[in-house]
């Protein structure tokens, strides 16, 4: 299958998650220097934005906007001088859940502010807010392909536009009763700020092509049922390559028959063995 | 960028299925909005209803997807031999080189507010035919779709309120540029349910009449559904006359408020600022804009500024949601539709239920539709969050 390679430069990273604070101690882990606990992800209050809107904020948000600025401090850019693709499997399944009660109930009159939290694209209006960001922002859902959905958006956007584009992918949980039919457990998020290559701030060239051949696995057991659970964690084996810091290849999930192979190149091996 | 030929659209809303149908009624300024009796809706509101879609039937093999969403996109794939133009670029391209590119805002969540009533009174679960994935889900339509076509390349949905279905054009087009698939089915479904009608109830944005856009007595919006569907292509080298190009794409965020647009409308100017530097145009080259124009007092009013900032008061221009009312993720390519029908047939469409201009906006907004050749349109499309987003399309000659 023809496909053409596409390849950009990752200048910095965001993650949360279950067992995951922070891209610093994820990379350790998944560069199996220290082991991986699985724990509650811990969604930090969004400081970025102002009371009324911090109040309003659901776990969605919060961890959009953990990752989308740790991601883009670490590349030590301004975040309101960025474009970004927002992608997740859902949207804020708490809020939802709460609207399709009242919905349901006698009085079916619901608050402004769970309509206007229910949109698919609420964290990135929050990012905006938070980061005051005109730039352009994509907002994408793929269900289970949602990040390669969200990798390609940016990968394309960067090559075809020649501009810095910041990837935020994320998955919050649903409650009872649409976690049975949906049963995602927990919040995780990626982000990653990505850039045409031969920039200054680059760590590693990715090279994004269209395969079909099966998605790499992840020896960690607890790590490969973590990556099959929820959608953005398809990204661990991108991540881990990364934490590695050596040449590698690897294949994400995305749709049915269709992958995402992802050649990844080192530039700055001594800075990347200083950090871990 | 590289113009884009957009070919094979159409379009199914309140106001007709398919093109002819839309043209007529569009030529004849005709309203499709009703006083609402949708579901067991107890709103005073008038609605863009589409009828039939409870007669249709999702084909075997896509029962999972059976919801209001997909029965809409499925009357909608239908109409003007788009199903064909689908098939004939599958098997020009290959199936793997032709992506499904859609905007929607709330899917088939309809199911869902339905499956809420159907609760398990012991244990509160959901009905056992409730599924998820081919419904609720946002990505369900580009799914369906997908499917539909038995497509095996990349699949979208965009999902930023009411910008969705314009946004697409910007994601297959970088797609095509970045030389990934040759042919995007793009396109916006949006369908009726009671999340978007109370919801809109509660921040009071509802009409209790039908809705009147830049109208000086305005006073919110009426809730429509469509389907729109269209091709992106690369141009060929000798195109008919009246073929569609897609000549500019300008997207911005407000980085305001989650549901008031910017005051003076300076997201919505920064779009369609980019639609028309990215398709090398000056603003006196753009002949008609199809405002976005919900009929509510700050989107109007703020859409309004920025026209003026950017047109003066001279670009004829004016909202279409006074006939297929505001279809919200599927109100951009329906637009887009309806752009390119005034392209080709040289009709500027009038401004049904708008009766007196508000005094304070000071574009040249026409009431009643003109016949006149005309090369090139601006469509506008702004959403929740601050989500901005403009297109350009242009006659090819």
């Amino acid at each position: 299958m023809p496909t053409r390679q596409l390849t950009v430069s990752l200048e910095g990273i965001g993650l949360l998650g279950p067992g995951f604070t922070n891209w610093l101690t994820g990379q350790a882990i998944l560069a199996g220097q220290s082991g991986y606990v699985p724990q509650a992800t811990v969604l930090p209050p969004s400081t970025a934005l102002p009371p009324a809107e911090r109040r309003r904020a659901g776990k969605a948000v919060k961890l959009a906007l953990a990752i989308g600025q740790e991601a883009i401090v670490a590349a030590g850019l301004d975040p309101s001088t960025l474009p970004t693709v927002f992608s997740s499997s859902g949207g804020d399944g708490y809020n939802c859940h709460a609207i399709c009660e009242t919905l349901a109930s006698v009085d079916r009159r619901i608050s402004p502010t769970r309509f206007h939290n229910s949109v698919h694209n609420a964290p990135a209006g929050y990012w905006g807010i938070a980061t005051g960001a005109m730039l352009p922002a994509s907002v994408l859902c793929g269900f289970d392909a949602s990040f390669g959905t969200g990798l390609l958006e940016t990968v394309t956007s960067v090559v075809v536009d020649n501009t810095r584009s910041v990837l935020i992918a994320y998955d919050t949980d649903y409650p009872e009763p649409l976690r049975s039919p949906r049963p995602i457990f927990d919040a995780f998020g990626v982000a990653l700020v990505l850039a045409p290559p031969g920039g200054k701030g680059s760590l590693v060239e990715i090279t994004v092509s269209l395969v079909t051949e099966p998605p790499s696995r992840l020896n960690d057991e607890n790590l490969e049922s973590l990556r099959q659970s929820i959608p953005a964690a398809r990204s661990l084996p991108l991540l881990q390559a990364i934490a590695l810091g050596k040449s590698a290849r690897v294949v994400l999930d995305y749709l049915d028959t269709l992958r995402l192979a992802v050649e990844i190149a080192p530039l700055l091996e001594k800075s990347f063995e200083t950090v871990l | 960028m590289n113009p884009l030929l957009f070919s094979n659209f159409t379009a199914t809303s309140c106001i007709g299925l398919g093109l002819g149908q839309t043209l007529d009624a569009l030529c004849h300024q005709r309203s499709g909005l009703r006083r609402c009796h949708f579901e067991t809706v107890d709103l005073d509101t008038w609605i863009g209803e589409v009828q039939g879609i409870d007669d249709v039937r999702m084909p075997p093999g896509l029962r999972e997807f059976d919801c209001r969403n997909n029965r809409l996109a499925q009357m909608g794939l239908a109409q003007d031999g788009f199903a064909a133009a689908v098939e004939e670029a599958a098997a020009r391209f290959g199936r793997h080189r032709v992506g499904v590119f859609l905007g929607t805002s709330t899917a088939g969540i309809l199911q869902t507010e339905l499956a809420y009533r159907r609760r398990d009174i012991a244990t509160g679960a959901l009905p056992a035919d409730f599924v998820y994935h081919g419904t609720h889900n946002q990505f369900s339509v580009a799914d369906f779709t997908r499917r539909f076509f038995r497509l095996a390349g990349p699949a979208v949905a965009a999902s930023s309120a009411c910008s969705s279905s314009a946004k697409v054009f910007g994601s297959a087009r970088r797609m095509i540029e970045a030389g990934l698939i040759d042919a995007a089915v793009v396109g916006g479904i949006d369908s009726l349910c009671l999340t978007t009608l109370y919801g809109f109830n509660s921040l009071e944005l509802l009409s209790n009449q039908p809705c009147r856009p830049f109208d000086a007595e305005r006073d919110g919006i009426s809730i429509g559904e469509a389907a729109a569907f269209g091709l992106l292509t690369r141009p060929p080298e000798n195109l008919d006359s009246d073929a569609i190009l897609l000549l500019g794409i300008g997207e911005s965020s407000d980085a305001y408020h989650m549901s008031s647009p910017h005051p003076e409308g300076l997201g919505a100017l920064l779009a369609m600022q980019a639609a028309l530097s990215i398709a090398g145009l000056a603003s006196e080259d753009i002949d008609y804009i199809n405002l976005h124009g919900t009929a509510t007092p700050s989107n109007d009013a703020a859409e309004g500024m920025a026209v003026f900032a950017l047109f003066g008061g001279d670009t004829p221009c004016n909202s279409t949601k006074g006939a297929t009312g505001h279809t919200l993720g599927a109100a951009g390519g329906i637009e887009a539709v309806i752009c390119a029908l005034s392209l080709q047939q040289g009709l500027l469409p009038g401004s049904v239920n708008t009766r007196s201009l508000d005094p304070d906006l000071d574009i040249n907004y026409l009431l009643d539709k003109r016949q006149r050749r005309i090369s090139r349109v601006l469509s506008n499309s702004f959403g929740f969050g601050g989500s901005n987003c403009s297109l350009v399309f242009g006659r090819a000659n």
